[in-house]
């Protein structure tokens, strides 16, 4: 982990309200596991403050780049949103606990929302790996529908869901994964995106016995480790509930490890 | 010629005035790989409890604007692990190391310091009377002059370590507390903690964090920081480790010239982890600039 300043190459809008941030940080590109997030300065005053922590969407390590995908959320992101070519970001990184290599022949991916994002750099690696990849992909509607065409580019099955229907399954992405998970074949399930989505991911993968890890988002302060603001409850084999960092224990947890309340 | 920058807390000397403020820099190894912790004039550590605690269910922190409201809850191995795990890490580094304590009785602050006197490598207690995020212990010492007396003597009789005394902004009148914790035999005070705050997502009409309440770090209090450091200054002799959204050499000299013989970098850690040597050396180069020889002798220069 080190401290950079790359360059933003170019910043595409690739559907309305996200952004595909491409920038030159061969460090980051070299280092970096699938799963693992960058944190990043965005802008340079008091507001936003605090630095940001955006998953790794994809690296290319022969040019040096690292991909970002973000969401307009907030003044943060919607700075790093509208940097274009040749700014230079201000990134700690490569942080956190990514996926772990699969074990299995096959892998489901479930992705809602943006929460794809880290899944795309995670399911080139399997592709690559001879993995059979299907990724589930859910959004609010057809517009918003993320990096479709490049995940089918690199070989994985992609199923789709939408909220709306304009696209795919009518209904929630999770409602795609039981006949994934029926097929035989012994699967590994990988998700991120909303807590509730992931609270149902987590019940469907533990209801057959299959091994599931999900990457978390919280409200992040130092990425490191230090101010213990990040933690999400967790539940060891001893049944005590603790609190774990998802800067630096996760993002990424194993399934069966996270606690999830009424609300998710 | 190189401005001197040594510091007099009491008996403790450090090699310049400043250090992260507690609870923004873990225990200093995690920020290892980003910052030079050899070149910091002393190192604080995260509170540590007499026993591990888990802390405060999350959301833990949430921006403001300038600022961040958060309640960790104090969440930390306990003095055990602390002892047994970071102490020989943290020793050869040949930093004062300061560790804050939180009780949550007067007589944990004591055993406390006793089980921390004589440990290797550990210069100074700072004691934590003004976290406002937990239930037993905390502000609650801090806010009330008599009970910050008496945490301070029973922290003074526990240890021959020098003591710093970290005050609370959530009182009327923090003189009155800095006075009464100096009668106690504080060799420094450390101010501020945070300010207590609450921050509602008015959509589900439920508060942003898991504890309702946090407290409010960052820019956004630093002009009440320098006020009431400023204040202090003129009620008690101790010397004052000055903090408060701290983010700049100059933020850094506000505190210094209102009466703090250091400062503490907080929040801004967070932000940018080398700020702390940049705030030294803008210190080195206002010195230079000013002909100022000692950086003691602009302590509570403020002109009025």
């Amino acid at each position: 982990m080190q401290q950079h300043i790359g360059r933003v190459v170019v910043n595409s809008e690739i559907a309305p309200g996200y952004s595909l941030v491409t920038v030159h940080l061969p460090v980051v590109a070299a280092a970096a596991r699938p799963g693992q997030f960058v944190h990043v300065k965005a802008g340079g005053g008091y507001y936003p403050l605090l630095r940001r922590p955006i998953s790794i969407h994809r690296v290319d390590r022969e040019q040096g780049l690292v991909y970002l995908l973000v969401e307009v959320r907030g003044p943060g992101t919607s700075w790093l949103a509208f940097q274009g070519g040749g700014t230079p970001l201000d990134i700690i990184g490569p942080l956190g606990t990514g996926f772990p290599r699969p074990s299995t022949e096959r892998a489901v991916m479930v992705g809602g929302g943006v929460g794809m994002a880290p899944l795309v750099f995670l399911a080139e690696e399997m592709v690559h790996y001879g993995i059979e990849v299907d990724f589930l992909l859910g959004a609010r509607s057809e517009l918003q529908l993320l990096q479709r065409e490049f995940l089918t580019g690199i070989g994985a099955a992609v199923q789709v869901a939408t909220d709306d229907g304009s696209c795919g399954h009518h209904g929630r992405v999770t409602d795609l994964l039981p006949p994934m998970l029926a097929k035989g074949k012994e699967v590994t399930v990988y998700a991120c995106g909303p807590r509730p989505m992931l609270k149902t991911v987590a019940e469907l993968a533990a209801g057959v016995g299959v091994p599931c890890w999900l990457s978390l988002e919280e409200f992040m302060a130092c990425g490191v480790g230090a101010c213990r603001g990040c933690v999400t409850a967790t539940r060891g084999n001893d049944e005590q509930v603790t609190y774990k960092d998802v800067c630096t224990d996760g993002p990424v947890f194993a399934a069966g490890e996270v606690v999830f309340f009424n609300g998710a | 010629m190189e401005p001197d920058l040594t510091v007099q807390l009491g008996p403790l000397r450090l090699t310049n005035p400043v250090m992260p403020a507690s609870g923004t820099f873990g225990f200093g190894l995690e920020y290892a790989s980003l910052v030079d912790l050899r070149q910091l004039g002393a190192l604080v550590v995260k509170s540590v409890t007499l026993h591990p605690t888990r802390g405060n269910p999350p959301p833990r922190l949430c921006e403001t604007p300038a600022g961040i409201l958060n309640a960790i809850g104090l969440m930390n191995p306990g003095v055990e692990v602390f002892i047994r795990d970071k102490m020989p890490l943290l020793e050869p580094l040949g930093v004062p190391i300061i560790v804050n304590i939180a009780g949550r009785a007067q007589a944990e602050y004591a055993e406390l310091a006793a089980r921390l006197d004589g440990v290797p490598g550990v210069s100074a207690l700072e004691v934590n009377i003004s976290c406002p995020n937990v239930k037993e212990g905390g502000m609650a010492f801090g806010a009330d002059p008599q009970t910050a007396a008496l945490v301070t003597r029973s922290v003074r009789q526990a240890t021959r370590l020098p003591i710093i005394v970290k005050l609370s902004p959530n009182v009327t009148d923090i003189s009155v507390i800095a006075r009464a914790v100096e009668a106690e035999g504080a060799d420094a005070l450390s101010l501020i903690n945070t300010l207590t705050g609450l921050v509602i997502d008015v959509e589900k009409r439920r508060p942003v964090l898991g504890n309702t309440t946090g407290g409010l770090a960052g820019p956004a209090i630093r002009p009440v920081a320098v006020h009431l450091v400023w204040r202090v200054a003129r009620a008690v002799r101790l010397p004052i480790i000055g903090m408060g959204g701290i983010t700049s050499a100059s933020d850094a000299l506000q505190f210094i010239l209102a009466g703090a013989s250091a400062v503490a970098v907080g929040t801004q850690n967070f932000v940018q982890p080398k700020a702390m040597l940049e705030v030294l050396e803008g210190i080195k180069e206002y010195m230079i600039r000013h002909g100022v020889a000692r950086v003691q002798d602009i302590v509570g220069q403020l002109q009025v």
